[in-house]
């Protein structure tokens, strides 16, 4: 117990001596407050229409100004975030619940032709360019939410059973996996208590860098149309709409786009930051 | 020597200076003009897509009568014409001395050929109802033309200067489709896919010539695009700007003249009249009280377009102002929704891509859920809404602009996409196509409109507005859009 403590410490140490960490720490924790916060409290309703107060530049009232239809842009960030969580959350959820399973599996196989099925799967998505499959994914259901998610979640099903089985097979030739075979146990059940623990690290890292990706394609899709639909408000929607009024009013492009940006940097310093933090060589060096 | 060699410079300095000079003294005479949408063919008579007949009606085609920039239908192909006391005759004499692109003669026969394609069973022509009611073309001789009617019909002359009912050549007609051959002042010079389409200057034309020698229509659809290209000079002209939000940059720039007008086109909150809840009129009467037409002008449109309260453009003199009627008042609506006993009601809102129907569509969705109406938008492409909306009538309500002249006839159609196709209206319109006398027939045409109006079949917005944008120095542009056409016969630049 005592030693757990004192490596959370040692972690906390760490954490505070790493800048780009904590400022992705920061960001993130920004973008998912305004999530948050949207549910109970925006400074407008996002979806309120004042024509006569419409393309207002940012103002005590109106922080980030105004759209085209005279709607709070603030405020439509602030939901915005809540769509793009939604999305990147489930989406990176369905990769990991699917990858992760695959791969584990495919490694506790080694070799055999299922193996070989999982994999090639695998490598028959990742040749296929992400975001056209997502289009077509979209195009064939249909724009909406629900469909955007699908299609990303798909792309980040061989991301993580990729990165799990690679993991997964330095992991089996380890003696304490030998251990636990001399002690009778199961692929599946060594699997379970054995290979997934010793994997967490690396599917939290991965985790967070999918999320960033998760949250740029869903705006990339909003942005050609394919995402939520509107009143719903979406970053990449926000920043499409604004295109013809760039010289007219250009913070309504200005703000949607610091906040996708802000977002991925943010959840990529994050990323990276907790990759060095738990990868022990780099801790020492830095120590 | 060194004397000689500066000379030399000096001469060779004023050559350049002569030719870098010279454009600017002459008149431009090619000019290159936006379009928003790539025509599918170019051939006006196997297709009901506009922007065929925006780049070829008055320029390469022309029929036996045009309309003019005013609406004013106008003789063209026919000189003048004869119509029988019953009204069922009409004699058209020729103009002489034309020629087809390809040299070959205009006469008699090409009228009999065309009127006779067009309105055969084998016509693929986009509104065969403008010739449904020819019984006969006779050749009387090779400059006169008589046509019979089975009825009267007193939109005859109209519907003959439609962009549908151009003379075409026997020889040529099959190949319209990728080489328009016409008789009009222009001929077909190139089609790029994708990029754009060439007319040059026709030399042999048997009217007043075009005072351009090229014309060059380009494809840009993106209104970001559309906005840099007028700006960086590519284009000459954008007789239907995409994105009015632009317009004012425009106006307060010297070099470019804006250019506002009317179109045929009526913007409608399309309602789907079979399916329940709408088939209910109080329903459709709440959704009509529910909408502040004003704010979707000023938020879709950036204040261009007109309120209209029927299906009917407002600057056609039969026009019936009708926006009373379906005047904005949420109040009413609930009263309305209340009495016919529906709640928690939600509609589908099916949205094409043009900007009008897109941003419209989400500011009715906004005003609509203030009445206690939920919307659920879905935008389509075009392809898409055709099927979906127009074809399978899987739809509740969407948001279309009607660009064809004079087009309330369409209430009368049975399975048409709002279904509607009331036994009453059909009355009005049969008896409106027996009428020549106009007095009378303005008398049928605004009973229809009220007809339209007091069953709320659909919301009516607004009429469309021509937004365009030109460069300053060209004249002869149409400030409306009477049909749907870009004359560049009388298009010239200014010193």
């Amino acid at each position: 117990m005592s030693g757990h403590s004192q490596q959370e410490t040692g972690f906390i140490r760490a954490a505070l001596g790493h800048p780009a960490f904590l400022a992705g720490l920061l960001l993130t924790a920004l973008f998912v407050a305004a999530a948050l916060v949207s549910f109970v409290w925006t400074p407008f309703d996002p979806e309120k229409m004042q024509i006569a107060a419409k393309l207002k530049g940012p103002s005590t009232e109106h922080w980030f100004g105004t759209d085209h239809f005279g709607r709070d842009v603030f405020s439509m960030l602030m939901v915005g975030a809540r769509v793009s969580i939604a999305v990147a959350f489930v989406a990176v959820g369905i990769g990991i619940g699917f990858g992760v399973p695959l791969g584990l599996y495919a490694a506790a196989n080694r070799n055999s032709l299922i193996d070989e099925i999982v994999m090639r799967g695998n490598d028959l998505i990742f040749a296929f360019p992400s975001l056209l499959l997502a289009i077509l994914i979209t195009a064939v259901f249909g724009p909406g939410a629900i469909n955007a998610i699908i299609a990303i979640g798909i792309f980040n099903i061989p991301v993580f059973a990729r990165l799990s089985r690679g993991a997964a097979l330095s992991l089996w030739t380890r003696e304490f996996i030998l251990a636990a075979r001399v002690a009778g146990k199961g692929a599946a059940r060594i699997s379970v208590e054995h290979i997934l623990p010793n994997l967490m690290n690396l599917l939290i890292v991965q985790g967070t860098i999918q999320f960033s990706l998760a949250v740029l394609a869903e705006a990339g899709l909003a942005y050609v149309g394919l995402g939520a639909q509107p009143p719903t408000p979406s970053w990449g929607r926000m920043l499409a709409e604004a295109q013809t009024f760039i010289s007219l009013a250009p913070h309504m492009a200005l703000f949607p786009g610091l906040a996708i940006v802000l977002t991925v940097l943010g959840l990529n310093l994050l990323g990276d930051g907790l990759r060095d933090l738990h990868d022990p060589r780099i801790r020492r060096s830095r120590g | 020597m060194n004397m000689s060699k500066s000379l030399a410079a000096v001469s060779a300095l004023a050559v350049a200076l002569g030719l870098a000079v010279m454009p600017a003294q002459a008149a431009r005479t090619d000019i290159s003009v936006g379009m928003v949408l790539e025509p599918p063919n170019l051939d006006p008579t196997g297709g009901a897509a506009a922007a065929i007949d925006e780049v070829v009606y008055a320029n390469i085609f022309q029929g036996l009568t045009r309309f003019n920039s005013d609406g004013e239908v106008v003789p063209d192909l026919a000189r003048s014409w004869d119509i029988s006391e019953d009204g069922l005759t009409y004699t058209f004499h020729l103009q002489d001395g034309v020629t087809f692109h390809d040299g070959s003669a205009f006469d008699a026969e090409d009228v009999k050929f065309s009127l006779d394609r067009a309105r055969g069973e084998n016509s693929t022509n986009a509104q065969k109802a403008l010739f449904a009611e020819i019984a006969e073309v006779e050749i009387v001789d090779p400059q006169t033309v008589k046509v019979t009617l089975s009825e009267p019909n007193g939109s005859f002359l109209f519907n003959m200067a439609w962009g549908d009912a151009v003379i075409v050549a026997p020889e040529t007609a099959d190949n319209n489709a990728t080489n328009p051959v016409g008789t009009g002042p222009f001929k077909f010079g190139d089609w790029v896919k994708g990029d754009h389409v060439d007319l040059t200057k026709y030399a042999d034309y048997w009217g007043e010539p075009a005072k351009l020698d090229k014309v060059t229509f380009k494809f840009i659809s993106d209104p970001t695009a559309a906005f840099a290209s007028v700006m960086a000079g590519d284009v000459d002209a954008f007789p239907n700007f995409p994105a009015p939000e632009n317009l004012q940059q425009f106006e307060a720039d010297p070099r470019f003249s804006v250019i506002v007008g009317s179109t045929e086109g009526e913007t409608i909150l399309a309602m789907n009249n079979k399916k329940p809840p709408l088939d209910n009129i109080k329903v459709r009467q709440a959704i009509g009280h529910a909408i502040d037409r004003q704010s979707i002008i000023d938020g879709a449109m950036f204040g261009y377009g007109t309120p209209i309260g029927t299906h009917f453009a407002p600057h056609n003199p039969a026009y019936v102002d009708l926006t009373e009627q379906s005047a904005y008042d949420p109040a009413l609506a609930q009263e309305l929704l209340k009495e016919a006993g529906v709640s928690e009601l939600t509609l589908s809102l099916k949205l094409p891509p043009p900007s009008y129907a897109r941003r419209g569509g989400e500011i009715i969705a906004a005003q609509l859920k203030e009445a206690g109406i939920n919307t659920e938008i879905t935008n389509l492409e075009w392809a898409q809404w055709l099927q979906e909306v127009f074809k399978d009538k899987n739809f509740d309500l969407t948001v279309i602009s009607h660009t064809e002249p004079l087009d309330i006839g369409i209430y009368a159609r049975d399975d048409y996409y709002f279904q509607y196709a009331d036994p009453e209206f059909k009355k009005i319109m049969e008896e409106l196509n027996d009428t020549t006398d106009p007095d009378k027939r303005t008398e049928l045409l605004q009973a229809a409109q009220k007809k339209i109006a007091d069953d709320a079949v659909n919301v009516y917005l607004f009429q469309l507005a021509k937004t365009g944008v030109a460069n300053a120095k060209i004249e002869g542009l149409w400030e409306n859009s009477p049909t749907q056409a870009n004359d560049m016969t009388q298009i010239y630049w200014e010193d």
